[in-house]
């Protein structure tokens, strides 16, 4: 089976352009299914279910959603291989810009649009740095010159990605797209992630704040804290 | 030229000098350069893990990334090398599983309208032209540039992009003012005399508008016209895709005649999509669109060339109209002269 991580900014498009990939993909017969992952609820496996698509959900509560991914990512896979997909797509919200819970020698696909503005690729972490694929939404709405300064930001940022542009309604590029999953990443056939490694290592966390402290001050801040400088 | 760049061996000032714009790609992974002195080998060693923690990216990975932050901005510095002449269209089956029998090649300099119902395919045949498609998606045609089969590397290049389009309902999300818009986008093409061209573009912008701009008018409150003015200059100017696409210019409320006459002057190849009779004609062909196949090439006849000086006047004559309902003028009156 071949695993495709695909993640991005909340609603930047990510369950529209693989609705679209998808469609592409049961023309040709490839059995496609998806695992959700998300905070708190979603409403993204209804979409894809109308599609006659395989889907598990799974929600982190109150945890980072992307130490989740990463904790539950394998189980993902083997739920994938009992249901005999030929490919897993993995969709995943990155929400505080940082974090990438992509891994290595697994095909990663970073979902960013056009109405985040020309600053936004500076902002976004390795979830955009490190993928092999960025999709850019959204194009319809903003102007060719903005469409223009935008990829040319994205690959800045990332200059070793390869950029595409897709539109989750009409599905333009969703064709592209779909042909380049299965050019570069059909070979590479994933049977167990026990002992490959992610990308990037995530954010240092755990401060009394990550245990549960709800109170504010000096006294309470504890553990991998950082403090601004004032002058 | 890969490989063969020791940056590693400058001192970021040397680095800053040979490729002005390096500057981004710090700023854009978020590392401050303080000694412009430095080696840059020597500063890449000097980072402390938590700087590369925070900025996400490891050690090792910098100097290729840099390298090939350099590769990118080279190619659209220097432009391609490799220049579009002409492209062709080999059919490939249509809707009804139809051999598409057509062999079309399209020159630089040439207005291609594309026309036919809603639905019909004429998204899909520009898609296909923007893919390069080569049997592979679902109308199976096959795009050749200058003739030739060309380097699927192309398909995904950013700095050299086949096709601009210029779209109907496009809106800026930017607060920018016009000249601060399109100093932007002429930075982002690493041009040289970028107050020149900002200069020129607001000029013709303003000569296809109906009405003016300034350069500090704020880009989100121009008129749908006025946009749409100001983006057929700035593709014309700043645009390196030899490809124009526009799609239903014909609510825009700009001079159709004068922005295909800019497109054109600078060598494009333009492609338009329209329902509008007078743009259609202002091709040198049209392709008629049926059941996702080109049913029909049509050049465009000496007597429909015609038709369209007299058709550019009606169309004047309805422009006046509009505008002296803008100015409220009394139409009948309109109307009468025009009878006489
Ligand atoms: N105009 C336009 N809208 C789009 C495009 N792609 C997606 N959208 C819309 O953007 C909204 C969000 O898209 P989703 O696909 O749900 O986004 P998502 O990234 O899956 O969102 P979460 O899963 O909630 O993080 C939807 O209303 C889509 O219809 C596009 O290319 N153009
Ligand atoms: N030759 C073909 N074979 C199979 N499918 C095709 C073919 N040509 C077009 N299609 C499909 O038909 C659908 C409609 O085509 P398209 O969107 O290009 O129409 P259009 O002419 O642009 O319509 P509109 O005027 O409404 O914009 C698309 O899904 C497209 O992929
Ligand atoms: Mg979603
Ligand atoms: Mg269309």
């Amino acid at each position: 089976m071949m695993l495709i991580t695909v993640s991005g900014p909340p609603a930047s498009g990510k369950t529209a352009v693989i609705l679209k990939v998808i469609e592409t993909l049961q023309t040709k017969k490839i059995n496609t299914g998806v695992v959700k992952l998300d905070c708190l609820s979603t409403h993204d496996d209804i979409l894809y279910r109308k599609k006659g698509i395989e889907v598990k959900v799974g929600l982190a509560g109150n945890l980072c959603p992307d130490h989740y991914f990463v904790v539950n990512i394998e189980d993902c896979l083997q739920w994938g291989k009992r249901k005999n997909l030929d490919i897993l797509i993995s969709e995943s919200a990155g929400l505080c810009n940082r974090c990438s819970p992509y891994i290595k020698g697994v095909f990663s696909v970073c979902v960013i649009d056009n109405l985040m503005g020309v600053n936004a690729p500076k902002k976004i972490g390795p979830m955009l740095k490190l993928a092999d694929v960025v999709v850019i939404t959204k194009g319809d709405i903003v102007s060719q010159a903005e469409r223009e300064v935008f990829a040319f930001r994205v690959r800045q940022a990332n200059p070793k990605g390869i950029i595409i542009n897709v539109n989750g309604i009409t599905g333009q590029g969703a064709h592209e797209l779909c042909s380049l999953f299965l050019e570069n990443g059909l070979g590479e056939n994933v049977e167990s992630l026990t002992g490959r490694k992610l990308r990037f290592s995530m954010p240092a966390a755990l401060c009394s704040y990550c245990l549960g402290e709800t109170k504010i001050g000096e006294d309470f801040q504890m553990g991998n804290v950082r403090k601004m400088t004032f002058e | 030229m890969k490989g063969q760049r020791k940056i590693e061996r400058l001192t970021i000032k040397q680095l800053f000098r040979e490729y002005p714009y390096v500057g981004d790609f710090f700023t854009s992974i978020g590392l401050i350069v303080d000694d412009y002195w430095r080696i840059l080998q020597d500063y890449f060693d000097n980072l402390t893990d938590d700087n590369l923690q925070d900025i996400g990216i490891n050690r090792g990975d910098l100097l290729p990334q840099l390298n090939l932050f350099i590769d990118h901005m080279e190619q659209i510095r220097n432009g391609s090398d490799f220049e579009v002449e002409s492209i062709t269209i080999l059919g490939g089956y249509n809707k009804l599983g139809e051999k598409e029998d057509v062999n079309i090649t399209i020159k630089r300099g040439e207005i291609v309208s594309i026309v036919g119902p809603t639905g019909s395919g004429k998204s899909r045949l520009l898609a296909d032209i923007e893919w390069m498609a080569q049997n592979d998606t679902p109308t199976r045609r096959q795009i050749f540039l200058n003739e030739k089969v060309p380097d699927k590397s192309k398909r995904f290049s950013v700095e050299y992009k086949l096709v601009a389009q210029l779209s109907q309902n496009m809106n800026f999300i930017m607060d920018l003012t016009v000249a601060e818009f399109v100093r932007m986008h002429a930075e982002s093409r690493l041009v040289e005399n970028v107050d020149k061209l900002v200069k020129e573009i607001i000029e013709q912008g303003n000569s296809l508008a109906g009405e003016g701009f300034t350069y500090d008018t704020p880009v989100t409150s121009l008129s749908g016209g006025q946009s749409r003015a100001l983006m057929v200059a700035d593709t014309a100017f700043l645009s390196n895709s030899p490809i124009i696409l526009i799609d239903e210019l014909e609510n825009a409320g700009i001079d159709k005649k004068r922005a295909l006459d800019l497109l054109v002057k600078k060598e494009k190849i333009v492609l338009v999509a329209t329902h509008d009779p007078i743009l259609a004609l202002m091709g040198h062909r049209r392709l008629v669109i049926k059941d996702g196949g080109i049913s029909r090439v049509v050049n465009t006849t000496a007597k429909e060339k015609k038709n369209l000086v007299l058709l550019r006047k009606w169309d004047a004559e309805l422009l006046k109209i509009r505008e002296s309902l803008r100015k409220g003028g009394i139409i009948e009156e309109v109307f009468w002269e025009y009878n006489k």
